[in-house]
């Protein structure tokens, strides 16, 4: 796409704008800017376009950009969160590369004002983005470039450990007191009959000592904490101020991801269900619209390895469009389902759904045949499919969608030994973790907790402690 | 460009935007830092000595990825997608495209890779590993083999041709002159006083002539280990010297019970049997030296790399005779002696080598193939090595 290009870009922008406002897309306003190849690399190795320096960014700008010269991968569409939003498109495309781009761009900004898990995010992440780089640069003036890449190392290797549900708190016990009181009172000034739903109410647990002394609780943390960023910046006692804000703003960024990754299947499935009706809405010649076609092939292929979220998520999207739009009878008598409700039904799950949910509630059996899943693992030196029943598939993926691949991990005892070390614990769900790099993570949180670090897991039906003091890791069996 | 629906689109010049570029460099350097201590190791496999010049190796360097708390992949159930048929039991190929296009962040679910493998040529691992070794006691000898005319840029002149401006002196000659004339420190207009221009001399370089012998024990006792280590010894040994001197001669010398002198594929091939008489060849490094390489003219460095196993204790005695007559006219003799495992037998050369307490006799022990750098760090360093307790 070269400058004379631009001004028809601009003319199919208004078109796509249009399109998409009519077929019922309501994304926030979008500023596209058209870059080299080698931005769409930098932006799409840091996420976050002005982030903080980092090797590792580095390496995966180096990694984007190799497999760019070599031809074995391009990107195509970045898109940032933000309100207004921006987005990417590459020159080295052409007019009608970048024109699908956009219409997919256009579907993934509804996506993220609509969609229920990025009501949270700060819409201005781009700004605090380069507020945090300026930080942790000055950081490096003050306390030396190695000294705070080393400590950045160190909580990165445990960024993934937040809470993605981190503003669904749980209540504290004043917060409960608070409530109940306020029920109770309620209760008095006007009665109410009776409903069905008032157990619902009653789900908070009542207090037990309203009023009185509460005991110091017998543990820290009282409850298990998932947390790790927010719990070892807050508690760990030998951190500078500097380091702890590392920490937060780590911690704060990961939050600004973690929706996204929640959300890949859903998300793309819904952008590339977009794309493919607003292209038929704008006039393309013949050959532009192979060209489309072509390209569209090739972003929705599918793959023996992993699922790709851009041909699962558009398949289980056209389904559940299809079964909304002509219910059978049984779905219209058991369900009260009414006919052409497709579109409906579809603005409905982008509103509430992430992959987890996404997937447990609209995976089909016939779904599963079609699209040929399958899970498999590692036998001997060969990959094999170990699973064809269609329920089996549907849990294991909604199980591992949940956790996102990263293992449930939480902070169990913050005095252990009662000499402030540092038990954490893994929720063993049937996968096992791999020991050499958990032992190797530990000696990271042991530089941000400052003193022996524990892990708690499980290998091969025992129950095993992974420690480091320091010095040497250990690891014993628990009986 | 304007656009009436809430849109907006624009192209900037990004040129100057270089955070990916700089942020790939920290990354470059640490892989350089990780190759630089893991050196030892790295450069005696076997993969990269039987490699023939620039070929490109691949390094695994476990720091260099952010280890994480996650599953075990060999222990992992995944999902994936066939083309219709697929059953269980049915193996799961290749992926025809296994990076999806156009793809951003995909956390924590790709396949996984233990460690991060650098690719370097073996140039760049010449490069690194031969930064600190030099040949020591390089002395000036008379008969100087080349004289090497070159041009440096090393004097400034206000007059030249433009091509060669200096644009930093030149702006701050500007400057100087504003604060002269106004007391104010700023730059503005040049004016034909402030240039200033690069000029060239040219200069000749004298390079100093120096011979390698470099003799190796072929005999029936060096094992499968023993010959690697000399090779893997001698080969970097070649490199650095090809690299590092534009004029050195190396000469190639393999014993058994007779020594003779070989060409260097031979030398680096040959594999015989037999006895072993070490005199033999100090003999015939002596005769070579006396025949071509006057001390005079040359810097000699013999090196030789044996087990240890020699005849008898009368050869033993021989060889610390002409060990001495060496070091006379040498600048530095190196001896390596190499042991599998590190045991050890006391009649072995490097005993009798003991009484030796000349600063030109270097000695080294190699039990492992990765004391094959340290080797080299200790004959070609400046520093006078101290005598390794053998």
């Amino acid at each position: 796409m070269n400058d004379r290009d631009l001004p028809r870009m601009a003319e199919a922008l208004e078109k796509i704008w249009e399109v998409g406002q009519s077929l019922g897309l309501d994304p926030y306003p979008i500023h596209f800017e058209v870059v080299p190849a080698s931005i769409m690399y930098e932006v799409g190795a840091y996420g976050i376009p002005g982030r903080f320096s980092h090797w590792t960014h580095g390496k995966a700008y180096h990694q984007l950009k190799m497999m760019y010269d070599y031809g074995l991968s391009r990107i195509y569409e970045l898109v940032i969160n933000t309100d207004p939003s921006y987005a990417f498109l590459a020159e080295g495309n052409s007019l009608t590369q970048n024109r699908m781009v956009a219409a997919h761009v256009l579907a993934h900004v509804d996506f993220f004002k609509h969609n229920a898990y990025f009501e949270q995010t700060n819409r201005r992440m781009v700004d605090l983005a380069s507020v945090n780089a300026d930080r942790i640069r000055k950081y490096e003036f003050q306390h030396g470039r190695v000294e705070v890449e080393s400590f950045l190392d160190a909580v990165l290797s445990i960024q993934e450990h937040v809470d993605p549900n981190v503003h669904i708190r749980r209540q504290s016990a004043e917060e409960l007191e608070e409530k109940h009181r306020e029920r109770e009172a309620k209760a008095k000034r006007h009665y109410q009959e009776p409903t069905p739903y008032d157990d619902l109410f009653e789900l908070d647990p009542v207090p037990a000592s309203s009023g009185g002394q509460r005991e110091p609780p017998a543990k820290f943390p009282e409850e298990p904490e998932r947390d790790l960023l927010l719990f070892i910046a807050e508690n760990a006692e030998g951190l500078q101020d500097w380091q702890r804000d590392v920490i937060r703003i780590v911690r704060t960024e990961m939050l600004y991801f973690l929706p996204q990754m929640q959300t890949k299947i859903l998300n793309e499935g819904w952008a590339t269900y977009w794309h493919l009706r607003i292209m038929r809405e704008l006039d393309l010649t013949e050959d532009e619209y192979i060209e489309f076609a072509e390209l569209h092939a090739n972003v929705a292929m599918p793959s023996r390895r992993q699922l790709n979220p851009y041909f699962v998520g558009l398949k289980l999207l056209e389904d559940i469009e299809r079964r909304w739009d002509n219910p059978t009878e049984e779905e219209q008598r058991r369900y009260g389902r009414r006919p052409g409700q497709g579109r409906q039904k579809l603005f409905e799950v982008r509103e509430m759904e992430s992959d987890a949910s996404f997937i447990r509630n609209y995976l089909t059996r016939d779904l599963v045949n079609d699209l040929d899943l399958y899970i498999y693992r590692q036998e001997g030196d060969q990959l094999v499919v170990v699973e064809k029943d269609w329920e089996r598939i549907r849990n294991a993926l909604t199980r591992s969608l949940a956790s996102m691949g990263i293992p449930y991990i939480t902070v169990d005892d913050a005095d252990y030994h009662h000499a402030r070390e540092l038990y954490l614990k893994h929720l063993y769900e049937g996968e096992e973790l791999d020991i050499a790099y958990a032992e190797r993570t530990l000696r990271h949180v042991f530089i941000l907790w400052g003193r022996p670090v524990h892990l708690e897991t499980v290998v091969d039906g025992n129950r095993v402690v992974l420690s480091y003091d320091g010095e040497k890791n250990e690891r014993a069996v628990v009986k | 460009m304007e656009v009436n629906a809430p849109i907006t689109l624009s192209k900037n010049d990004w040129s100057l935007h270089r955070k990916g570029p700089a942020d790939q460099a920290r990354h470059a350097e640490k892989v350089k830092e990780a190759l630089k201590e893991n050196l030892g190791q790295i450069i005696s496999e076997e993969a990269i000595i039987t490699s023939t010049g620039d070929k490109i190796v691949k390094v695994p360097i476990r720091s260099l990825e952010l280890p994480k708390f996650r599953f075990d992949f060999g222990k992992k159930n995944q999902a994936g997608q066939g083309g219709g048929e697929s059953k269980p039991g049915d193996p799961v190929g290749a992926d025809p495209n296994s990076e999806g296009p156009g793809q951003g962040k995909q956390a924590g679910n790709e396949p996984g890779v233990d460690y991060y493998e650098a690719e370097v040529s073996i140039d760049d691992l010449a490069q690194l590993m031969f930064e600190d070794l030099q040949l020591p006691n390089l002395e000036q000898k008379t008969r100087d083999l080349m004289e090497v005319d070159t041009i440096r840029f090393r004097d400034i002149a206000k007059k030249g041709i433009f091509a060669n401006l200096d644009k930093r002196r030149t702006v701050i000659e500007s400057i100087k002159r504003h604060a002269l004339k106004t007391g104010e420190a700023r730059f503005d207009a040049i004016q034909q006083d402030d240039m200033r221009f690069r000029t060239w001399k040219e200069e000749t370089r004298r390079e100093t002539s120096a011979v390698v012998i470099a003799m190796r024990d072929v005999s029936g006792s060096m094992g499968e280990f023993e010959k690697y280590i000399t090779r893997s010894f001698y080969f970097w040994m070649v490199r650095f010297l090809r690299q590092k001197y534009s004029n050195v001669e190396i000469v190639f010398i393999t014993h058994h019970t007779e020594a003779k002198e070989v060409d260097e594929e031979t030398f680096f091939k040959l594999g015989e049997s037999g006895g072993t008489r070490v005199s033999s060849a100090y003999k015939l490094a002596l005769d070579v030296i006396r025949e071509r390489y006057n001390p005079n003219e040359w810097n000699i460095y013999p090196f030789h790399f044996s087990d240890g196993d020699n005849w008898g204790d009368t050869d033993n005695r021989v060889c610390v005779d002409l060990v001495m007559k060496l070091i006379d006219i040498c600048n530095v003799f190196g001896y390596g002696e190499i042991r599998e495992g590190g045991v050890r037998s006391t009649s072995t050369l490097m005993s009798a080598f003991a009484s030796i307490r000349d600063p030109k006799f270097r000695s080294v022990t190699i039990t492992d193939k990765k004391e094959v750098y340290p080797a080299l760090k200790r004959f070609f360093s400046v520093e006078e090595a101290c005598q390794e307790a053998a």
